[in-house]
């Protein structure tokens, strides 16, 4: 790994959300963790980890209301937390671009496919006219998309949903963004599809150079894909590690289950899967101790004492009192 | 396309003749008939006979209906019982201003409530919002005689900002070719005249736009708030557009769709409260004529206005859902 500066880095960031009746949601809870130029990062966690609630805030696309943020996300050295709105609205779209989960929905349903290609190369690059409508049609052929100039004319609902998601992946390409955070840009998609997709944005951050966050609760996506891999749960971020040391030798329980769950090809035809005992929502707050220890199989009475530290290894960050042993076997 | 709209047509056939029975003979069965309102109480069963038989009233009701059906469709409704003229000559008369009255009302409708209900969005909770939702189920509530007689007691009787009834004022010379006087004013060139009609037209269509006003704030501002937090619309934030380009295009666009099929609705309805404004503001119109024409029991001029008004009625509605599938291709046929 290089020691290049980083392109983005996340410092503390917590996020809570005021409600109404109740109390306040901490969505993201101190999280920190750095992209370099090129580099690609994955995010993982179960549903309700908080993966989403990071990627808005870096975008700033939180809603304003009932909501704080703490800590800093530094970007070029500014503070996108702290940025004038227009001044992030420059950079949205420019510099860091977005992929989100469901391409149905995530297009707007009556305006046509060419004219949410060029809004986003006229707003950041000027371009107009047949200048942005060739643009626009590269764009989308350069995406795996037959027949772009016919599909510009055409709205969302007469595309599929794997080609919903190539024009998403386009608009978000168009401006050759430094960063592209993907928010499980595969999961309403068709197995056959999710393949492809991923295999066309990794093709495409080599090609652009482009540092590519990829949100996912599929450790076969990080596999393919990652150099650095930060798991969430429960909005802290309980075990980062490059992608070979955390796949070959998971320190966290909840790592070594979410691994467990993993369908592997090497398995044995009919080999069982481990799901993590309980469920998510099973959750401790973490002022009083590891959120996961309802759930985990290693346990000890001082894991619900008190929060547990990240700790910083060699190659590694680790938020766990009773780890798996370093030399420890997976179950598979 | 073309064979929607033929085929939405064609619909006209079957409802008019049914409106049609089911008019002739509620009419009929109405107690009294138009030659006893024609002669007073004290008409004589002979006078009564006499009239009757002119107008062919004493003949069985499917002979007249017969005779009504031939007639009608060669757009000949008969003559007023009570102005004595064709009941089509009526009608070129009264629907211009009718039209014009209920245009006014939309364009105060539309031109205030799309704006208010995308600002009480905007704003959820502010005292804009409150005063929009509070004002708007005021408005639906508030009876438009009720309105009407208000608006014109307090801005025209006591404030004398606007005239307090009809539809121009006679000392004011000018040509009718349109039979719609603001237009009338323009094509002939007598602006002093036209200014003079919009004058009599503000207050009439305030009140009769007061419901429509309020239902199309609601809707715009329950849509809006429906639409800004649609997926689509995270994406045109994550692209960095530009505030007025999210709002216009990927805000507006769709939130307007559920407003334009609300606004059909209305735009029919404003018919039936263009009898109250009308008679309110002794304004020559569709809704005065039919109230006199129920008093009168003038089945001809009941009959043909009330067909026409539900034709007109199909076909607003139809205008809409093409107007519809214009704006929304997912609904666009082919
Ligand atoms: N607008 C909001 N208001 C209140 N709470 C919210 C809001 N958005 C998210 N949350 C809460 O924040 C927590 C983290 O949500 P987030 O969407 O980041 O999870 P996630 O890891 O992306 O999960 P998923 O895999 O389901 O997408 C959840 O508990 C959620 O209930
Ligand atoms: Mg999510």
């Amino acid at each position: 790994m290089t020691t290049t500066e980083p392109l983005l880095d996340v410092r503390d960031l917590s996020v809570t959300f005021a409600r109404k009746s109740g109390p306040t949601v901490h969505a993201v809870d101190g999280v920190s963790f750095t992209v370099r130029p090129g580099e690609t990062v994955g995010l993982v966690g179960e549903s309700g980890s908080g993966k989403s609630v990071t990627s808005l805030a870096v975008m700033g696309l939180l809603p304003r209301r009932g909501v704080r943020v703490g800590g800093q996300v530094l970007f070029d050295t500014d503070d996108l937390l702290t940025l004038p709105r227009d001044r992030m609205r420059d950079i949205r779209g420019r510099d860091i671009a977005m992929v989100f989960q469901d391409p149905m929905s995530s297009l707007n349903p009556v305006v046509p496919i060419g004219v949410q290609v060029t809004e986003v190369l006229e707003r950041h690059q000027r371009l107009r006219g047949d200048k942005a409508s060739a643009a626009a049609a590269e764009l989308l052929s350069r995406v795996g998309i037959p027949d772009p100039t016919r599909r510009l004319k055409e709205y969302p609902h007469q595309l599929s949903g794997g080609m919903r998601q190539r024009a998403l992946i386009a608009m978000a390409l168009a401006c050759q963004p430094r960063l592209l955070i993907a928010d499980e840009p595969t999961t309403a998609l068709d197995v056959t599809i999710q393949a492809q997709i991923i295999e066309l944005l990794k093709e495409l951050v080599q090609d652009t150079g482009a540092a590519l966050v990829m949100i996912t609760h599929d450790l076969g996506i990080v596999a393919g894909l990652c150099d650095t891999v930060h798991v969430m749960y429960s909005g802290r971020i309980v075990e980062s590690a490059g992608r070979r040391e955390l796949f070959a030798e998971p320190r966290h329980p909840y790592t070594g289950g979410l691994l467990a769950s993993v369908p592997r090809l090497d398995a044995p035809r009919g080999a069982p899967l481990h799901p993590i005992p309980g469920s998510p929502t099973d959750v401790l707050r973490w002022e009083r101790g590891c959120a996961f220890a309802p759930r985990c199989p290693n346990r000890l009475d001082a894991c619900t004492d008190g929060p547990p530290p990240l700790e910083t290894l060699p190659g590694r960050r680790l938020r766990c009192l009773n780890p798996l042993s370093e030399t420890e076997e997976v179950p598979a | 396309m073309l064979k929607f709209v033929v085929r939405r047509l064609l619909l006209l056939v079957p409802i008019l003749f049914g409106l049609s029975v089911l008019l002739f003979v509620w009419l009929r069965a109405l107690p009294g008939g138009p030659a006893q309102a024609l002669l007073g109480e004290r008409a004589t069963a002979e006078s009564v006979a006499r009239i009757e038989a002119l107008y062919g009233l004493d003949e069985a009701w499917y002979v007249q209906y017969w005779k009504f059906v031939s007639a009608a469709v060669q757009l000949d409704f008969g003559n007023s019982a009570r102005t004595n003229r064709p009941v089509t000559e009526e009608m070129l008369r009264t629907f211009p201003a009718t039209f014009e009255l209920a245009i006014a009302a939309l364009i105060f409708a539309i031109g205030i409530g799309i704006p208010l209900g995308y600002f009480a969005a905007r704003k959820y909770g502010s005292w804009l919002d409150n005063l929009s939702v509070s004002g708007s189920l005021l408005g639906v509530a508030v009876p438009v005689f009720f309105l009407a007689y208000i608006l014109k007691y307090v801005f025209s009787v006591k404030l004398g900002w606007f005239p307090t009834q009809g539809r121009d004022d006679p000392r004011i010379d000018a040509d009718h070719p349109t039979g719609f006087y603001v237009l009338d004013g323009i094509v002939t060139g007598n602006l002093e005249a036209s200014w003079d009609a919009i004058m009599h037209l503000v207050l009439p269509a305030i009140a009769l736009g007061a419901i429509p006003l309020a239902i199309i704030v609601r809707i715009t501002r329950a849509s809006v708030l429906d639409v800004v937090h649609e997926d689509y619309v995270r994406t045109a934030e994550a692209k960095g557009l530009q505030e007025r380009t999210i709002t216009r295009r990927h805000v507006l666009r769709n939130a307007l769709l559920p407003v334009v099929t609300v606004i059909g609705l209305q735009a029919g309805l404003l018919f039936s409260g263009a009898i109250l404004t009308e008679t309110v503001f002794s304004f020559d119109g569709v809704g005065r004529f039919i109230a006199e024409a129920i008093s009168n029991r003038d089945y001809a001029v009941l009959q043909g206005f009330i067909l026409v008004i539900a034709a007109m009625y199909v076909v607003v509605n139809l205008l809409v859902d093409v107007s519809y599938g214009l704006i929304d291709p997912r609904v666009r046929v082919r």
